[in-house]
């Protein structure tokens, strides 16, 4: 009975076309600011949406998650995200602690802050896609070189390999939301754009 | 003849006060001291009696009932509406020792750290004499109360509020006793004028929880100022200055020995209060001294 | 017109913000604390010209609105858990007094042992202090009810407080879309509070003084007159809001009941994830639909009535419980039925206590149940409780 009501979910997300997004970083990191950025440029482009972090209690450095939903009709669902389309790693020391694919589409798409070739991970599902997000933050200055900050970097990823919100949407939300170094900060998702490798 | 007290009344005559009820005194000062544009707001505490049952009041000026804790915190949100509506007017919280000392001291001690600009007034008849006299943290030591009963008589002394207010550094802290009405009428007018917490503690003599005579109130209220057991002082910003000193102070023994509550005290116990009495003294007039 | 993705926080804060709150009194906890954070960066920023109290607990923040209300200020102040039970003897002093204050809850379990993730039992626990409750289902909503909760609650007909209540992290700290209306706009729908009866230099009174028996009666029969008048201000409120900006909220929200056989009777998210089960068990062949109730005080019994007089099963899915009872809504849609001539069996569901997920598959599961007569009728369902 279980599995015939989540083999109907599956169908349904496909029929109405849900997206859903898992970020994974570290407390202090940035983790729920991606997710609130990546909706608010979805929202722009006319997508109903809605970002929410781990339900929890938050400690710097420790592993933390957040979550993107976005959909062309209006969202009603209020639960957790299980299966995501996507998951976005922030920190890829996490991913021996942390198993960032749980519930992954098979399907889907894992985009990893990682200067490794995507060849080089071998996570038994879901296509991945890397970029350096740590050299391109330092490079705008965002953060400090032991403490980078890389949520908008990444989002510039996002945008390239899951195409479904364009990276002049994620510049805009950027440039609304980001608390300071906007412009760096749109400038570090454009390079991380046009940087970012496929399998 | 120069009349040193403003003849104006904004308390009704025929309060339902007890006898000899310094509470009672206290207000009538309080409101011919800061005058008609006063609110008032009082906690649970005899005053929650005296100022009459519905749809009565006995003061002639805006007045809030509010629950035992709160007199403090009703005050700064009086006050807030007040400033954003461009009001200007005094709001004067009115609480008795328990509301202050025990149970309201939380809201008192958040509004005295923001510096709220009210008047707080503690009318002190050392102990909830409204409930039928328990004792608070305002009782003094060795005194009988209906929960301190004579065989174990409280046995620890009052606490000292009016250092905790000091401690708060807000601008004006002073004590005050019915018998001096000049003093505190002067003292009220001072924290009129003065923005931010003021704090007066004033000593009001029960006759009904002393276990005195109603005649004996301005007495005792006299007794406890000569016999330094209340000192009346003020601490405008952060500095000391005792209003009334005695020469000579008189002996302990004369203020308690008319209280039925300090009845059953043994010499030895009336000289441990004496030296107490001496030491506070003491402590107070070096803080003249240095601060 | 700003549309915005905010979380539900945020959508309190502005909601706050855009109906011109005089005075603010309010006290951090998690996951209340976001409110407040934005609020004290509209004072001080002086977009809002509001005095902020920040007090030492939330005793003292109820009692600040009570005073401020009393001194004729429009005045708001949020909470949650731990904060609403600390406060409640000054709910009953902000309703028994009449002070149309309105504050924020942020439904979240209360400890030991300690949790900071949702349910009902804290708000359910103050049913009885004679405020206005109204339970959110999303960001936009909050916003909305923020300002619609003080057009009602200011009413002379009216004249009690109000608490909306939302859902920690569900909604607290999910952003979503809210569209915020014009500020002249919502200046028009909701113009500043005028007290009617204040404490007032040039008309001294006394407020709250000692009343003796003959006459304290009537004052509670009055007050529950007010809640009971409410009901048709709420929807006169909500439909004059929704003439204006095109959101209608009223006591209810119906979803596909027009010929549903079976209607589940929900509350706050949990509503909006029951949605979707509708949406998928319709298209299985099941004729079913939801109420949602939105406004809790005063309980919308007539509109249950209505709808329960047409269906053939009602099933309750509470996130609360009254410990020796059972689920609070169920309780009351029950009461409401009990004197009926014709009644369905109504069943009672306990889920997501402390903030476990409810799931999409849970409602439709509970559905199926029901549909199977597999529920306990008189007993309390408790869904997914471990054993």
């Amino acid at each position: 009975m279980e599995k015939t009501v989540k083999k109907r979910r599956i169908f349904l997300m496909e029929e109405i076309k849900m997206y859903e997004v898992r970020f994974h970083g570290r407390g202090g990191q940035g983790a729920v600011t991606a997710a609130t950025i990546l909706a608010d440029a979805a929202f722009h482009e006319g997508k109903d949406v809605q970002a929410f972090p781990m339900f929890g209690v938050e400690r710097r450095g420790a592993p933390v998650a957040a979550f993107m939903r976005m959909d062309t009709k209006p969202i009603d669902i209020k639960t957790q995200i299980y299966e995501p389309d996507c998951v976005v790693v922030l920190d890829p020391t996490l991913m021996s602690v942390v198993d960032v694919t749980k519930g992954l589409k098979e399907n889907g798409k894992i985009i990893i802050n990682s200067s490794k070739d995507p060849k080089e991970f071998n996570l038994g599902k879901g296509k991945v896609y890397t970029i350096d997000a740590t050299e391109i933050a330092i490079k705008h200055g965002l953060g400090t070189k032991t403490n980078p900050i890389v949520n908008t970097a990444i989002l510039g990823a996002y945008s390239k390999a899951v195409g479904n919100v364009k990276i002049e949407s994620i510049e805009e939300a950027i440039l609304q939301n980001a608390p300071r170094k906007k412009e760096e900060n749109r400038k570090a998702a454009v390079e991380a754009y046009e940087k970012t490798r496929g399998e | 003849m120069k009349l040193t007290i403003p003849e104006e009344e904004l308390m009704y005559e025929g309060t339902v006060d007890c006898q000899g009820c310094g509470a009672g005194l206290a207000m009538r000062y309080a409101l011919k001291a800061l005058g008609k544009r006063t609110f008032v707001v009082i906690p649970a505490c005899c005053w929650s009696i005296i100022a009459g049952p519905f749809p009565y009041s006995s003061l002639q000026v805006p007045l809030y009932h509010t629950a035992f804790e709160t007199a403090a915190v009703v005050s700064s949100g009086i006050k807030a509406a007040l400033e954003i509506k461009g009001i200007d007017a005094t709001v004067m919280a009115w609480a008795g020792d328990g509301g202050t000392f025990d149970i309201g001291i939380q809201s008192l001690s958040g509004a005295a750290e923001r510096n709220e600009d009210i008047i707080y007034v503690c009318y002190d008849n050392e102990a909830y004499m409204n409930t039928g006299i328990q004792r608070s943290s305002a009782t003094p030591y060795k005194a009988w109360t209906t929960t301190t009963p004579r065989k174990y008589p409280k046995a620890r002394p009052k606490k000292n509020i009016d250092e905790i207010m000091v401690a708060h550094e807000i601008p004006y802290v002073a004590t005050a006793s019915v018998a001096y009405p000049e003093d505190f009428i002067r003292k009220l007018q001072k924290a009129k004028n003065i923005k931010g917490t003021k704090f007066i503690h004033v000593l009001a003599p029960c006759p009904t929880g002393w276990r005195s005579l109603p005649e004996h109130t301005i007495k005792l209220a006299r007794l406890a100022v000569q016999t330094c057991i209340f000192p009346i002082y003020e601490v405008e910003d952060g500095k000391y200055k005792i209003n009334i000193k005695p020469k000579n102070p008189k002996p302990v023994e004369e203020y308690l020995k008319l209280q039925g509550r300090f009845r059953h005290l043994t010499e030895e116990d009336i000289k441990e209060i004496q030296e107490a009495t001496n030491r506070k003294w003491k402590k107070l007039l070096k803080k003249e001294e240095f601060f | 017109m700003v549309k915005k993705v905010i979380y539900g926080n945020h959508a309190v804060s502005y909601g706050a913000r855009d109906s011109r709150v005089e005075v603010i009194a309010a006290y951090p906890i998690t996951p209340q604390t976001q409110v407040v954070e934005l609020l004290s960066e509209f004072c001080a920023s002086g977009e809002l010209k509001a005095k902020f109290i920040k007090v030492e607990s939330e005793h003292s923040a109820m009692a600040a609105c009570v005073g401020a209300s009393a001194a004729g200020a429009r005045a708001f102040t949020a909470t949650s858990s731990q904060g609403l039970a600390l406060m409640h003897e000054m709910l009953h002093w902000a309703s028994n007094a009449r002070h149309p204050i309105v504050m924020a809850n942020i439904n979240r379990a209360m400890g030991p042992p300690w949790s900071i993730w949702t349910d009902q039992n804290d708000s359910i626990a103050q049913r009885d202090t004679g405020w206005l409750q109204f339970y959110c289902s999303t960001n936009q909503e909050v916003y909305d009810t923020t300002i619609q909760a003080f057009k009602i609650c200011e009413n002379d007909k009216v004249l009690l407080p109000g608490m909306l209540i939302l859902d920690a992290f569900v909604l607290s700290h999910t952003s979503e879309v809210v569209d915020m209306p014009p500020q002249e706009e919502i200046d028009e729908f909701l113009p500043p509070y005028e007290a009617k009866y204040k404490l007032d230099l040039d008309d001294p009174r006394a407020f709250g003084g000692l009343m003796f028996p003959d006459w304290y009666y009537e004052l509670k029969y009055k007050q529950h007159r007010s809640m009971e008048k409410a009901l048709k201000i709420i929807e006169d409120v909500g439909r004059e809001f929704g003439e204006r900006f095109g959101r209608y909220y009223g006591l209810v929200e119906e979803y596909r009941i027009d010929d549903a056989e079976i209607v589940l009777v929900v509350s706050s998210t949990v509503a909006q994830t029951s949605k979707e089960a509708v949406d998928l068990l319709r298209k299985e062949g099941m004729r079913i639909g939801l109420v949602r109730i939105r406004t809790f005080r005063p309980f919308p019994k007539e509109k249950i009535r209505k709808i329960a007089s047409k269906v053939d099963m009602m099933i309750v899915i509470d996130r609360n419980i009254s410990f020796g009872s059972e689920g609070v809504f169920y309780t009351e849609t029950k009461a409401a039925l009990y004197n009926e001539k014709s009644r369905p069996p109504v069943y009672g569901v306990i889920i997501g206590l402390g903030g476990r997920d409810v799931r999409v598959e849970d409602i439709m599961n509970i559905a199926k149940k029901g549909k199977n007569n597999k529920l306990e009728i008189n007993k309390i369902n408790w869904w997914g409780v471990k054993l």
